[in-house]
């Protein structure tokens, strides 16, 4: 096959176009240009970031042997995974950007991409496995739990899964850094990215106060309704969050206490103890299938963040709309995150969260 | 590096002597290193103390920039313009824009027409008012082709007691260049664009032209430029010249035949491609195309798979493709400007490269066609 392989710049990506080209495809490395300061000043200025990440790719590619190119796909990132973050933040959701850049750009806007150039499939560094059904291609959890990620990559529909490769699906995170090693990929020590990769301070907060400026809110007791404190990024907060609240009192029980509900439009944050977070029901929309459709009812486990525990649930999924019963609780969960239903390691079907109850 | 360089260079790698030294070794390499002045200076016609070595093209355009910048601020205050076009490369544009941001510097960027021709009555308007220190407009671009009118631009600066510098990296080897045309005080020149060494090239200056070191040392070099001499490199370019020199009429003749077998077939089999820059006073090596509604990359992937070896201009430092600020300053719009293409014929080019590029592009640039321009978000698409 002729095969894209993203090029990240880091060692998954690297073991992953070497695996492609050992398996006899005819690869080409691409990197993506996700971000970049706009071209200003006379002629010839030039804006550019990310330059590190480029380096390490192109030579990556040039010790594998294999052509690199470069695809600038800074606007449509803009406008589809940060103006999108923002945009769910200000409405009092809790995005994952990282889902969202699977489902835009990477098996969408990439993909479509190399496939009008000729090419079959986008090869990337994730951990996750493709495996061929009875239906067609199915999405499965990596060998390796720890680093397991099909839960980002359940947004992405049969067809999209057709044009994928995972050639790391199958290994641990450590055999992967021993191979870039043997191979002479210098990227192996490179650290693991943990950070949203456009705020890379890691302070998401602040990176909203800037886009969205300050949300004033009082921070009340959800029992009592007395004010323990104030927030000026209202929005940056998400339920279940127990950091950076700043409370002026402790809670009478001496018991930790979270946030519970963020109301934008009454400016109010309401913090309660741990049991109001509980959840065992989830209603979402944006239903969509990461493999063979399957009729109304999915049984099997839940997973409602990237390393979340999966617990058990049964699904009944009416059209673009899914309801999910939990019959146990899960603790904290916000509108805007991704929830995916797995059958053993199958992922079967992903979902944005809407609404949460407790029975 | 061609054949016969590459003999000269190795041949003076094996000697090890520093050329600032006094010993014997030192008196043998700077003897190599004179001997290479002299020939340079033959080749080109100048004196051989207006033979600059230097680390290449864009040492000696940032010398030429900077230098003679600062000497004439210093002489006044009030030399603080610089003329220069809106086309240049990097090596010109990249100081020109760092005198601006650090030193104050004014800058007057020179249009160009359709075809990337610098109207020798704009250079004149523009220098016109006072306090120019220097003006530079390059011999030919290097992306679209296009050769300038230097001995009219010269003779206008030489008129109005400005020193002018022009790059002709690109140039030399191609057509015949005078570099004692009245006014002309300062020539770029580079080693590995005429199959010379890479790392090497050099600054012609007059004797006269005053600059100020960019950087400060030994001052080996007619105290403007310090730093130990490459002695092979200096020898391997010399040689380089003389060939280019020798070679450049039979050279440029058998280009100029096969560029415009090339252009000509490239417009008539390839709908949508259109020809950058002059039609006919362009470099002999030089064709250079937009592909409405081609993204220059995935044509340089197409062709790249397909074993055709072709250039889309510049990107930035993380290789993002950028589009052309040649094009844009001939006023191309930035999304024709995304699909540009360079063919630059060289030494080893034939007929049957031609031949086989023809088999190729017609279909890769319809399937270009068809991927389109994704990259752009859905909002900007029609």
């Amino acid at each position: 096959m002729r095969v894209v392989a993203a090029l990240s710049g880091g060692v998954d990506s690297a073991v992953a176009a070497a695996r492609l080209i050992d398996a006899g495809h005819d690869v080409v490395g691409v990197h993506l240009a996700l971000a970049r300061e706009a071209a200003v000043g006379g002629p010839g200025s030039r804006g550019c970031c990310s330059i590190e990440d480029s380096r390490d790719a192109r030579r990556v590619a040039d010790v594998l042997g294999i052509p690199y190119f470069v695809w600038d796909m800074s606007e449509r990132f803009m406008e589809d995974v940060i103006e999108d973050f923002v945009a769910e933040y200000a409405a009092g959701r809790t995005p994952n950007p990282c889902v969202r850049c699977n489902e835009r750009i990477k098996f969408a806007a990439v993909l479509e991409r190399a496939q009008a150039l000729g090419f079959d499939a986008v090869g990337t560094g994730h951990y996750a496995r493709i495996e061929s059904g009875e239906r067609g291609a199915e999405l499965h959890r990596s060998a390796d739990p720890e680093k397991d990620q099909s839960y980002v990559l359940a947004v992405i529909n049969a067809d999209q899964l057709a044009g994928a490769l995972f050639p790391l699906g199958d290994s641990h995170k450590d055999e992967v850094r021993a191979e870039a090693k043997e191979r002479g990929l210098l990227v192996a020590d490179k650290p693991d990215s943990h950070d949203i990769c456009f705020i890379p301070t890691g302070d998401t907060a602040a990176f909203l106060r800037k886009r969205l400026g300050p949300a004033e809110a009082d921070i009340v007791d959800a029992e009592s309704g007395e004010v323990l404190g104030h927030t000026d990024v209202a929005y940056a907060l998400t339920i279940g969050q127990r950091r950076g609240l700043d409370l002026r009192r402790p809670a009478s029980d001496g018991q930790p206490r979270y946030v519970v509900d963020v109301d934008l439009s009454t400016s109010r944050v309401q913090v309660g103890p741990r049991s109001a977070l509980a959840v065992t029901e989830l209603v979402g929309d944006h239903v969509r299938w990461c493999g063979p459709v399957e009729d109304g009812e999915v049984n099997g486990h839940v997973q409602v963040r990237a390393h979340g525990e999966p617990v058990p649930a049964k699904a009944i999924v009416d059209g673009d709309a899914v309801t999910v019963y939990m019959s146990e609780p899960i603790f904290g969960v916000a509108a805007g995150q991704t929830l995916v239903m797995y059958s053993g390691t199958r992922a079967v079907l992903s979902a944005t969260i809407k609404l949460t109850a407790h029975d | 590096m061609r054949p016969e360089v590459r003999d000269v260079w190795v041949e003076a790698s094996a000697s090890v002597g520093n050329a600032s030294s006094l010993h014997t070794a030192g008196r043998g390499a700077r003897r190599v290193v004179e001997e290479s002045r002299e020939s340079i200076a033959a080749s080109l016609d100048v004196r051989p103390s207006e033979v600059i070595f230097t680390s290449g093209g864009t040492e000696a355009d940032n010398l030429a920039i900077k230098g003679v910048f600062w000497a004439r601020k210093s002489l006044d205050p009030n030399l603080n313009r610089v003329l220069v076009s809106a086309i240049e490369h990097h090596a010109v544009l990249d100081p020109v824009e760092w005198l601006e941001k650090h030193e104050g510097a004014e800058v007057k960027w020179l249009d160009v027409d359709a075809w990337g021709r610098v109207d020798p009555d704009t250079v004149r308007q523009a220098l016109a008012t006072s306090g120019v220190a220097l003006c530079s407009v390059m011999w030919a671009n290097n992306e679209v082709g296009t050769i300038q009118d230097i001995a009219t631009i010269a003779g206008l600066c030489a008129d109005a007691g400005v020193p002018f510098h022009t790059d002709a990296v690109q140039t030399f080897g191609q057509i015949p260049l005078d570099l004692n045309l009245r006014g002309l005080a300062a020539t770029t020149l580079s080693g590995h664009k005429i199959g010379g060494p890479m790392g090497v090239g050099a600054l012609i200056a007059r004797r006269d032209l005053d600059m100020t070191p960019i950087a400060h040392g030994g001052g080996q070099e007619r105290e403007v430029r310090s730093g130990t001499l490459d002695v092979p490199a200096i020898a391997g370019l010399a040689e380089a010249v003389r060939l280019a020199v020798t070679d450049r009429e039979e050279h440029a003749a058998a280009l100029t035949s096969l560029r415009d077998v090339l252009i000509a077939r490239v417009s008539e089999l390839v709908p949508g491609a259109t020809l950058s820059g002059d039609p006919l006073n362009r470099l002999p090596n030089n064709a250079h195309f937009t592909f409405a509604g081609c993204e220059g990359d995935a044509l340089l992937m197409l062709l790249d798979a397909a074993g055709v070896h072709v250039s889309t201009g510049s990107a930035c430092t993380s290789g993002v493709p950028e589009p052309s600020h040649v094009l844009l300053a001939m006023g191309v719009s930035e999304s024709t400007a995304r699909g540009s293409l360079r063919f630059s014929l060289g030494r080893t080019s034939t007929q049957s490269d031609i031949d086989r590029l023809m088999e190729v592009l017609p279909a890769v640039v319809e399937r270009a066609g068809r991927a389109g321009v994704l990259s752009l978000p859905r909002s900007r698409e029609l």
